[in-house]
């Protein structure tokens, strides 16, 4: 095993939306800076846009105001973010997709050259590339170095303060340790923590990139760093199967959700992201199910336009119907809820991050799924998000590289020697994640209990949770993709952990199926205030901080 | 959800194995081997990065799969999208880049 020890100036961990978007911003802002992306997998094809993405779902359209977006994501969230993160962001949004469409996007526009809209906030694209054209971007700065296939793994800090990041080359033998002065973390939400829709042979068909492990969450939380709003899972509405997207089916051409009587259910149990996802699981419980997006009717021409909207970013939806010989305009396109993630870019789970998205922990920036209190991000919010905290860190970097702590080098190549040493009598990760998927299944609100739970079920969760934790240490690995899946898991189950104390913490129902407290089943606005933690020790700490204004400019006081 | 990768037509260059974001596909003699199947997400960019159309997207037989295969083929802006089904007929849909989508 070789161990590589690198400086950098800003290191960026993750080379998805936020993460290219904050190496494009720091080109700008500060170009003498080294800045060094570390990419788990290759930045062309990397992150949630690998297959691309057919609209932009947050655009201030014509008429409406940042302000108006922050009331769309404020009350889709009943009324728990942060509102000074999503107003900072909104502004944002516009001037990021111009930037994009410079860059090479194609965005629908109409005979007067405006963008074309979908609805209050989306507009059309062909994003099918859009990572190919963000990464060449990147590729072309002169002062970002990419380093593909390297995956961190701890953050090092010292007095609160981040040092340098840990990592291990996916493929082949190596180690990493990076020193920086500042540090962007861009790893993404949490998927696989939840037994998937279809756990068999396609059980990585799910809706959030199942390579997205909750990296940046596991090492935040190791390090200490405050994290927020945890027991706001996401559970997405999507295409039975294929796990593809509704959105182009609803607001593309208007499909209401009907349960197997043909009845339009949406509007009995309301609008929100969370309440969309309710209606189904009840309509399904009482008997009306299954539930569908009502296309049968749309022209020949319009489903057309759907299959090849869906090649653009989902396209085994396109295979699907193809494969069927049939048609969403003959045939309505069955729907269900998938597995809960934790994702900071749709719900707000996250790291807890001041107004210019730096952590608690001192010249550590989040952007992304893995920033919390800022939910309704998706691709545009990210890039802003990418474009604030590569400000950010750009005016932050000043401090000098500090000396690595005496043997730490050795210490971190014996904690990975040793499971290569494990004798092979242990468990093995796939083993240890089916375990983990389908305890938080059963007793931490899964698509097995429709997303319920009890706290009696949680404490259950909680304990064989520890044990998986236990039985983790004893897995051996032959390879650096095995150990690269072995950290994954541990990445896992330390958020399964969060994820367990922030839902057990907060006692109200404020989110059908995202936080279906059994016990608890009415909202209770005595809760209207954010659940935080801090891990310390091999305990979760929770904390309860008011609301923040608008208008506000949070700081941390360290 | 996974791809299968025709061996016979494989030339060995590796893209595949390069480009998937799970780092699911290895060289082996020489050849691509997609070496963990039920981890692959669908994402198709092997397919896409193919210069021989040797990898396709099927679906499993969990998720209603039938045995058709899907690969594409670029040609300047457009993306030749074809299905294969099993009894080796052909359907392709042909998407032009340089058009958005009208949903």
């Amino acid at each position: 095993m070789q161990s590589i020890q690198l400086d950098t100036d800003i290191l960026i961990l993750g080379g998805g939306a936020a993460g290219c978007y904050a190496a494009l911003t720091l080109q700008k802002t500060a170009p003498k800076a080294r800045v060094l992306i570390l990419e788990k997998a290759e930045i062309r094809r990397s992150g949630c846009l690998a297959a691309g993405v057919n609209a932009l779902n947050a655009y201030i359209v014509p008429g409406k105001t940042p302000e108006f977006y922050v009331d769309y994501a404020k009350k889709d969230a009943h009324g728990i973010v942060r509102e000074d993160l999503l107003l900072t962001m909104s502004q944002r949004l516009n001037q990021v997709t111009h930037h994009l469409e410079q860059l090479g996007l194609v965005i629908l526009k109409d005979e007067n050259g405006n963008y074309v809209t979908r609805g209050n906030r989306n507009i059309k694209i062909n994003g099918e590339n859009i990572k190919p054209i963000l990464a060449e971007a990147v590729q072309a700065c002169p002062n970002v170095t990419v380093m593909n296939h390297v995956n961190a793994v701890e953050y090092l800090v010292r007095d609160n303060r981040i040092q340098g990041v840990f990592a291990n080359d996916v493929r082949e033998e190596k180690l990493y340790t990076i020193r920086c002065k500042a540090c962007i973390c861009a790893t993404g939400g949490a998927a696989g923590l939840y037994r998937p829709n279809n756990p068999g042979f396609s059980r990585h068909k799910m809706w959030y990139p199942p390579f997205n492990t909750g990296a940046g969450y596991a090492m935040g939380i190791r390090a200490g760093a405050e994290m927020t709003t945890f027991e706001m899972r996401f559970i997405a509405l999507r295409c039975k199967d294929t796990i593809a997207p509704t959105g182009t089916l609803a607001q593309g051409v208007g499909a209401k959700q009907v349960n197997s009587l043909g009845e339009v259910y949406e509007q009995k149990y309301g609008l929100t992201t969370s309440q969309r996802v309710y209606g189904t699981v009840m309509e399904n419980r009482e008997g009306r199910g299954p539930c569908y997006l009502r296309t049968k009717g749309i022209t020949e021409q319009q489903a057309d336009s759907l299959k090849r909207a869906y090649l653009n970013m989902a396209p085994s939806q396109t295979l699907k119907w193809l494969e069927n010989g049939s048609s969403p305009a003959e045939e309505n396109v069955e729907i269900e809820g998938t597995e809960p993630y934790i994702i900071g870019g749709h719900t707000a789970s996250g790291y807890w991050v001041d107004s210019k998205r730096m952590t608690t922990i001192e010249g550590l920036f989040a952007a992304g799924d893995v920033a919390g209190g800022c939910p309704q991000k998706y691709v545009t919010g990210a890039l802003a998000e990418g474009e604030i905290a590569g400000e950010a860190a750009a005016a932050y970097v000043s401090s000098t590289l500090q000396p690595l702590p005496e043997g730490y080098l050795s210490q971190q190549a014996a904690a990975v020697q040793k499971f290569f040493d494990n004798d092979a009598s242990g468990f093995t990760t796939e083993e240890l994640e089916e375990a983990m998927q389908g305890v938080m299944d059963h007793y931490a609100g899964g698509i097995g209990t429709d997303y319920g739970f009890t706290e009696a079920g949680l404490a259950i969760a909680d304990r064989k949770i520890l044990r998986l934790m236990d039985l983790s240490e004893q897995v051996r690995v032959s390879d650096m993709q095995e150990l690269t899946r072995l950290f994954e898991l541990k990445e896992r189950l330390l958020v399964c952990r969060v994820v367990i104390a922030h839902l057990a913490d907060r006692r109200e129902t404020r989110w059908h199926c995202f936080a279906e407290n059994l016990d608890h089943p009415e909202t209770d606005d005595s809760w209207l205030q954010y659940v935080n933690s801090r891990y310390e020790n091999g305990e979760i700490h929770m904390l309860h901080r008011p609301l923040t204004g608008r208008y506000e400019t949070y700081e941390h006081s360290h | 959800m996974s791809i299968h990768i025709d061996r016979t037509a494989c030339i060995g260059c590796g893209q595949c194995a390069e480009i998937c974001p799970g780092t699911l596909i290895r060289m082996t003699d020489g050849k691509a081997e997609m070496r963990y199947p039920k981890e692959c997400w669908g994402c198709v960019s092997c397919v896409k990065q193919c210069p021989v159309h040797a990898v396709s997207l099927y679906l499993g037989a969990d998720i209603g799969g039938m045995g058709s295969r899907m690969t594409v083929k670029k040609e300047g802006s457009l993306l030749h999208w074809t299905v294969t089904h099993p009894d080796q007929t052909t359907e392709t849909i042909t998407v032009d880049s340089r058009d958005a989508n009208q949903y």
